[in-house]
């Protein structure tokens, strides 16, 4: 004898709660601060050409001249304004993470997928290939890569990105198994949907937020990535980045002439859009870690109620 | 699965991954344009005859499947090839730099761990308390700079009072035993400090979350509930649970801490494997850059496995 199974109207309730996360994370504080970071960054590295007061190739001024009204972050070893520069610098490192990124993701996201939603031997294959990845040096390999390959920007994100995608392989992997074991996928599948069509309306949406957080958290390891290969001199001499402004600084010797105005606002735009990445992309990753909304050790006093998530959310 | 197994399954995939990287070390310097002959036979009036002696020499001559066992077998025998910039065998090269590298990363990185996990447990017993907050975005601003940047900071906030680059001062002759171990020690601040700064951050901000996952599970409330004190719930139920995340932080951790060591000894001129490594890509050394990278490979292998040993020793569940 058949019984219809019971249709509960509540089921789509728990598919958008992805996207409901992102948006219920813009909330907090660190999250906001991280994605206003990112937004600024971004909206500054687009204007750049505009904001850029001098010329980033042209000398407008003395040898190492400390911070001044007309040059306000002062000047590099060869004249140049380091504000033009790092202006400049800042699009193309943020060009050179995010491209890296999209990489990393692209890969990452497809092994994951594939892996958590087929299994089987399919899973074993990849998750074995991912374990390679993950053991063997990074950084080394990159700079093995492109000395090999040679100094050019296009070789440095390509580097980059397939190197370094199977944190978010793994943690895709993870979510898509679980996913798989849900009711609503069960019953598309009896419904006769495609696996194609499966992932795509039903596991990809799902795995939507954690991409998000992967991705910003991704843009943080590239352009760290960046930095050091350029910093290495493997990076396309030619082009500004914030990498290679540190490495001039450092080889033309900005260090022993204390002219710390060439290094330092390299070194912390690097910084502030790392932390705006990395503050926008944890607060994600948190919110949907369920794990983390109970403490039983609060220092503030004896309390049941969850720290985090009122009313309906509450667990 | 049994035990026995588990640690057969590691020691195989560990074998499997050292092996793997030596064949793409093979693979990649055999795809690159030109080889090791083009170099050495670009000499004036070099006729075809030299090439051809040279490739007999090298063996570059013979099917490539030959070529693989030969490289191989030198391997095995420790032969790593000879450097072309100081003529001398690339794994005598290498391995005087490892030894000056190893007490350096190792300080620095015991240091990092233990500094990450006493900030990572302080703030997640006081969540959401202002000591947290402030320890937190404190480490969050150190992740965020690049080692290079934070090298370069000490070295200028530190010129002049602390010896900024080499192992031990060059001029000095005629030092006891004791001096001379007092400026190798002066020699290694600033690195020692700049990989702590890099590395404490993501250690304590890891150890804060692994912490936070414990904090929230039943057996804590029991504690509680039982009337444990704070101390011995943080330090008997928490922190041991937490270590599990930390042991394998610390192996994840091995990528950035070679990273990490490869631009210091670069900024403070460290004659380390990392140095030798950056040399090598300035002069295209290729044998000491493939040996390089093989040796770096099989250390963090090797130390993986260590952490996968630990890992089964700490919970002997994970053989499931």
């Amino acid at each position: 004898m058949i019984t219809p199974l019971p249709v509960s109207p509540a089921s789509g309730e728990t598919r958008r709660s992805g996207w409901l996360t992102i948006l219920g994370v813009l909330r907090e504080p660190t999250a906001a601060i991280g994605l206003g970071i990112l937004a600024l960054f971004s909206l500054i590295s687009l204007l750049s050409p505009w904001l850029k007061p001098y010329s980033s190739r042209v000398a407008s001024c003395a040898v190492f001249e400390p911070p001044s009204p007309a040059h306000w972050l002062g000047c590099d070893d060869g004249g140049i304004d380091v504000l033009s520069l790092v202006l400049e610098g800042g699009q193309v490192s943020m060009y050179v993470g995010f491209t890296a990124a999209a990489i990393t993701i692209g890969i990452g996201a497809t092994i994951g997928i594939v892996s958590g939603y087929f299994g089987g031997w399919i899973d074993t294959v990849l998750m074995r290939i991912t374990d390679y990845f993950l053991v063997i040096p990074q950084i080394v390999l990159m700079i093995v890569v492109a000395a090999v390959w040679g100094p050019s920007l296009e070789h440095v994100i390509v580097v980059i990105g397939v190197l370094m995608w199977t944190y978010t392989a793994r943690i895709v992997r993870a979510q898509v198994k679980s996913l798989r074991e849900r009711i609503y996928i069960k019953r598309v599948i009896a419904l006769g949907s495609g696996h194609l069509r499966i992932i795509w309306r039903h596991i990809l949406p799902q795995v939507g937020p954690l991409l998000v957080a992967s991705a910003v958290l991704a843009i943080t390891v590239a352009i760290f990535n960046e930095t050091a290969l350029a910093f290495l001199g493997l990076s396309d001499p030619t082009a500004i980045t914030w990498g290679t402004i540190m490495e001039h600084a450092f080889n033309r010797a900005a260090v022993s002439t204390g002219a710390w105005w060439a290094i330092v606002p390299a070194g912390f735009a690097v910084a502030f859009l790392i932390m705006g990445c990395y503050l926008f992309g944890r607060s994600i990753e948190d919110a949907l870690n369920p794990r983390l909304k109970v403490s039983y050790l609060s220092p503030f006093g004896w309390q049941l109620r969850p720290l985090v998530g009122r009313g309906k959310d509450a667990l | 699965m049994g035990r026995a197994s588990y640690l057969w399954k590691r020691t195989g995939f560990a074998l499997m991954t050292v092996f793997v990287a030596i064949t793409f070390n093979f693979i990649l310097f055999r795809v690159l344009p030109g080889s090791a002959i083009t170099r050495i036979s670009r000499v004036p009036n070099a006729s075809p005859a030299l090439k051809k002696a040279l490739e007999e020499q090298f063996g570059l001559d013979r099917p490539i499947w030959d070529q693989y066992l030969l490289y191989l077998k030198g391997l095995f025998t420790g032969n790593l090839g000879i450097s072309y910039s100081n003529r001398q065998p690339v794994f005598d090269n290498l391995m005087e730099a490892f030894g000056n590298t190893l007490p350096m990363v190792s300080i620095g990185t015991i240091l990092a761990i233990i500094l990450g996990i006493a900030v990572g447990i302080h703030s997640a017993v006081r969540r959401g308390t202002v000591a947290d907050h402030v320890s937190t975005n404190l480490a969050v601003l150190f992740y965020a700079f690049p080692t290079q940047f934070l090298g370069m900071m000490l070295l200028i906030l530190f010129a002049g009072v602390l010896p900024s680059a080499g192992l031990h001062d060059p001029f000095a002759i005629g030092m006891t035993p004791w001096e001379e171990f007092l400026d190798r020690a002066k020699h290694m601040i600033l690195p020692v400090l700049t990989l702590i700064l890099t590395l404490y951050a993501e250690n304590a901000l890891i150890v804060r979350s692994s912490m936070l996952e414990t904090l929230g599970e039943d057996y804590v409330l029991t504690a509680r509930a039982k009337g444990l004190s704070r101390g011995k719930i943080i330090s008997s139920y928490a922190l041991r649970n937490a270590m599990l995340p930390i042991v394998t932080m610390v192996a994840l951790a091995l990528g950035a801490i070679v990273s990490g060591a490869i631009l210091i000894e670069v900024i403070f001129s460290w004659p380390g494997i990392g140095r030798a490594l950056y040399d090598a890509v300035l002069q295209r050394d290729y044998p000491m850059l493939q040996g390089g990278f093989l040796i770096i490979t099989v250390v963090v292998v090797v130390l993986n496995y260590i952490a996968d040993l630990i890992y089964f020793k700490l919970d002997p569940r994970v053989v499931d």
